[in-house]
């Protein structure tokens, strides 16, 4: 097709290749602060804690893969979406160096303890600042070929693209508000409840923003492109997005439940935290009915497996989250192991999964050639499932079990029932098995990473027919 | 308009922020302008510079991922944490360090609850104090000093007093020294309520010269109380419980005062039989009902006996 052979893709490749080995690494990372839970011999040096470690996971997976996948997926879309070439090609490489480079600044200053202590906003000011510029490198080139676009209407994945630009700039800009004493370290401007307030308002939009708004992008885009089926009710689409965007703002203070924040934004946070049911399974129902005209894709097409598991688990995250808001169950579950339970059904069930089929789909359009191996791609989704389901499910039977050990008080003297100590003791059996879930995770992954590095160093090999990029 | 919209990037992206700064707005920003966002209760106190230093520790490290700093007001917290926490007692918190997860136990009231050398202790090797702690050991904080040049930046930045001899005395400290000043200075803007006695005064022990209290004694015991008591009860971070001294009392100890110190503990200047406590030894009455108690002085009579 003559078409293509205008279009950026360096840019796609670079980012969803470097999202990839950032991905596995901080996944591996995952592994080993998964196992100082039950070893804390493996502590085993000052910069390789627990403490540092989990800040590398997190940042590594939500910015180094997250972000990283974002980019390189975002960059395709818009470019299909609008068909036209990506309006700055070579800002995007350099934004590709840039944020190759932040990565490693960000590992580094991580272990050696920098960082802000505020839950997704851990990096220091410097690496912050790198963090907006890239942001408006992205922001320029998704606006700037949108607005060059050939094609009249916007689909939906631009909607969402559009909302998560704004969203993230405005909350990652605000929440990283702080004053520098040198150049590692900086105070936050504000203080106690009131940056407790501010930092979930950022942090549960940073996941709305980063691990739920691009992802139903890729989902609106990638799912009628792999299966051929038109997305099912655009009317359905409309009203699940305004929703979502206008309600995803006003429920952060869920986190904050019975803690000394105002009754009232913690109670007005919970009502809009109950209504998120809607859009979320305004997307989840649109999913399914648009497949369901020919669900036998689900055994012969891999990627429609893919694609449907991760709205799946989109759908069971949304409604187990509007339930953790509720007073009665956060007092339960709140600072539990039940809430990394939810945390990995979002990240490795819905994100994971989602992003991974829309790189089998775009992988081999980008290099012109076709996907190394479908049967390997099925095995990936076995093992990743059932990691995320062990996972998942231990932490979830732990977290009711400690929240009960916590509050439990003898009828006979009224005395607490368990010490700390018994509840810690509790926990080791259940700890372990999440490793061994996370251990079959990261085999999937392996076996995702190699499927596609063999792709593409076969495309490298031998140029595929003409006519194979559709 | 509402269909054209999809063809409007502009003004698309325009109604989107506007969709966003709404919810920003009110959960956010105008709460902000109040004064219910910036209480201070009247005897909150900055950081001292080495409590500071002790603070920047405690992020560096991410202590905060497994522990909490706030008490929630639910009957059974209050009772494990103590009092629970209130929005004035964070005026000076930037950032906040509340958490978000229980790994370990919440801290927002460990201020006085142990001894500084409890601390050092338990540091250096929390397995020493509790066999299955998975908590990381911290030693080798002892090893690096606490950066006295950089204190008085950051002492400026937050803007809170301090003296020049603070500064200086900051030259031979060390991070864990730090650290342990941050812990020992949290939860005490509140006062402790206390709890109405268990038993009354003069209350003699009930379960006297049951053996079989003196074995249950000795279990609990083996489980909390050995580590700072050492497994022999001759004295480690807590005093030798099988002589005849007592720290508070002269001559022999009653039952009652036994039991009230293992179910109230001590606390650092609290009267005691008119002397002054140096406090460190945790209070148990929320965790052991009268019946454990009462086997415990039990036990410890025992030990006496001996001798
Ligand atoms: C892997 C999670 C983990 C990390 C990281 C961690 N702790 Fe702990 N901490 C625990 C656990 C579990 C306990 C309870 C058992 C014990 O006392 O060792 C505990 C207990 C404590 C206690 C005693 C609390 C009490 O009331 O008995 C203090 C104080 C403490 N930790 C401070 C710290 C500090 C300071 C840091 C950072 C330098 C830190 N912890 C890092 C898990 C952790
Ligand atoms: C965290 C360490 C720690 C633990 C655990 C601990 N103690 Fe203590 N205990 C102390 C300290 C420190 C003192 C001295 C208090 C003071 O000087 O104010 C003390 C004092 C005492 C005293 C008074 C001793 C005297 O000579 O007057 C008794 C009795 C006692 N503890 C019993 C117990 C029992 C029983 C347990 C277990 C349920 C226990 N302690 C657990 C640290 C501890
Ligand atoms: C309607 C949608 C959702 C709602 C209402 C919701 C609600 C919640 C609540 C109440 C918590 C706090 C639990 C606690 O600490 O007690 C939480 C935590 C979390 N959720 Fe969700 N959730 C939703 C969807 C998602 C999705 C799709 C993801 C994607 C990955 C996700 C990721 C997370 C993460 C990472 C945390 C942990 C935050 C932290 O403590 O660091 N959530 N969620
Ligand atoms: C092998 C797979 C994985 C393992 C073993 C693992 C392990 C862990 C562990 C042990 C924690 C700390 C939980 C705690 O505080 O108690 C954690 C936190 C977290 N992980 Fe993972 N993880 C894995 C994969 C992933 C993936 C793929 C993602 C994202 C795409 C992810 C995102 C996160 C996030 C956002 C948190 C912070 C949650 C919070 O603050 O409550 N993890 N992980």
């Amino acid at each position: 097709m003559a078409e293509d052979t205008s279009y950026e893709w360096k840019p796609v490749k670079g980012f969803a290749l470097s999202g990839l080995f950032w991905g596995a690494v901080s996944v591996l990372i995952g592994l080993i602060i998964s196992i100082q839970l039950w070893k804390p011999e493996l502590n085993i040096a000052p910069f390789l804690t627990y403490g540092k470690l989990r800040a590398v996971h997190v940042n590594g997976l939500a910015f180094g893969f997250a972000v990283a996948e974002i980019f390189a997926l975002s960059y395709y879309m818009v470019q299909r979406l609008t068909r036209v070439p990506l309006l700055f090609p070579k800002l995007a490489m350099v934004q590709l160096y840039i944020f190759n480079a932040a990565i490693v600044a960000a590992a580094v200053s991580l272990l050696a303890g920098m960082t802000q202590s505020k839950e997704y906003a851990e990096l220091e000011w410097p690496l912050d600042i790198g963090v907006v510029i890239l942001w408006v490198m992205f922001a320029v080139n998704i606006f700037g070929t949108i607005i060059k676009r050939k094609e009249e209407q916007m689909y939906i994945s631009l909607w969402y693209l559009i909302a998560t630009v704004i969203a993230v700039a405005v909350l990652y800009v605000v929440n990283n508000l702080a004053i520098p004493v040198g150049l590692f370290k900086s105070y936050s401007i504000f203080a106690g409840v009131n940056d407790a307030n501010i930092e979930w308002w950022y942090g549960h939009n940073a996941v709305g923003f980063v691990f739920t708004t691009p992802i139903l992008a890729m989902f609106y885009y990638f799912l009628p492109k792999s299966t051929g089926m038109p997305i099912y009710s655009h009317r359905l689409s409309i009203i699940a997005f305004w929703s979502l965007v206008f309600a995803y703002l006003w429920t952060g203070a869920h986190h904050l439940v019975y803690t000394p924040l105002p009754d009232w934004i913690q109670t007005v946070g919970i009502a809009f935290t109950m209504f998120m049911i809607a859009p979320s399974w305004g997307s989840v129902v649109n999913g399914y009915y648009t497949l369901a005209p020919d669900w036998s894709q689900m055994k012969t097409n891999y990627l429609a497996k893919f694609f449907i598991l991760g709205i799946t688990f989109y759908g069971l995250q949304t409604i187990q989250g509007p339930t953790q808001g509720l007073r009665v169950v956060s007092q339960l579950i709140h600072y539990t192991d039940w809430v990394p339970g939810h945390v990995h059904m979002g990240t490795m069930g819905w994100v994971a999964m989602t992003v991974g089929a829309s790189m089998y789909y775009v992988i081999p359009k980008v290099y012109n050639t076709e996907i190394y191996s479908v049967k390997l791609a099925n095995t990936h989704f076995w093992f990743v499932l059932i990691g995320q389901l062990i996972f998942s499910i231990t932490m979830w039977i732990l977290g009711i079990q400690q929240g009960a050990m916590w509050k439990a008080i003898s009828p006979d003297d009224g005395s607490l029932s368990y010490t700390f100590m018994e509840s810690v003791v509790n926990n080791y059996p259940y700890w372990k098995m999440r490793t061994v879930g996370g251990l079959l995770f990261f085999v999937g992954l392996c076996m995702f990473a190699y499927n596609i590095v063999m792709t593409v160093l076969r495309a490298k090999k031998i140029p595929a027919p003409a006519g194979q990029g559709r | 308009m509402a269909g054209t919209i999809y063809k409007k990037p502009i003004l698309f992206a325009v109604v989107v922020t506007v969709g966003i700064l709404i919810g920003t707005a009110v959960m956010m920003v105008f709460p902000m302008l109040t004064p219910q966002m910036h209480p201070k209760l009247q005897n909150l106190n900055p950081y001292t510079a080495l409590q500071l230093a002790g603070r920047d520790v405690y992020q560096e490290e991410g202590c905060f991922y497994c522990h909490t700093q706030t008490v929630r007001p639910l009957k059974a917290e209050v009772m494990r944490y103590g009092e629970y926490s209130k929005a004035g007692e964070f005026a000076y918190d930037q950032p906040f360090l509340w958490g978000s997860k229980r790994t370990g136990p919440d801290i927002a009231r460990v201020g006085g609850k142990y001894t500084d050398k409890w601390h050092y202790k338990h540091f250096n090797d929390p397995r020493k104090l509790f066999q299955g702690s998975n908590m990381p050991s911290y030693g080798w904080l002892a090893d690096r000093q606490v950066d006295a040049k950089a204190a008085e930046a950051r002492m400026n930045a937050l803007g809170f007093p301090y003296t020049k001899e603070e500064m200086a005395a900051l030259s031979d400290k060390t991070k864990l020294d730090a650290l342990v000043a941050y812990m020992q200075s949290l939860g005490h803007a509140v006062p402790r309520k206390p709890r109405p006695p268990m038993i009354a005064k003069g209350d003699m022990n009930p379960l006297a010269g049951d053996m079989n209290a003196v074995a249950e004694g000795k279990k609990v015991y083996e489980m909390n109380c050995a580590a700072c008591h050492g497994v022999d009860a001759k004295g480690d971070i807590g005093p030798d419980l099988t002589d005849k001294e007592w720290l508070y009392v002269v001559g022999p100890v009653g039952d009652d005062t036994l039991f009230f110190t293992i179910a109230d503990g001590t606390k650092k200047d609290m009267e005691f039989e008119g002397r002054r406590a140096k406090g460190g030894m945790p209070s148990w009455g929320e965790f052991f009902g009268k019946k454990k108690i009462w086997s415990l002085v039990s036990y410890i009579r025992s030990m006496e006996e001996k001798e």
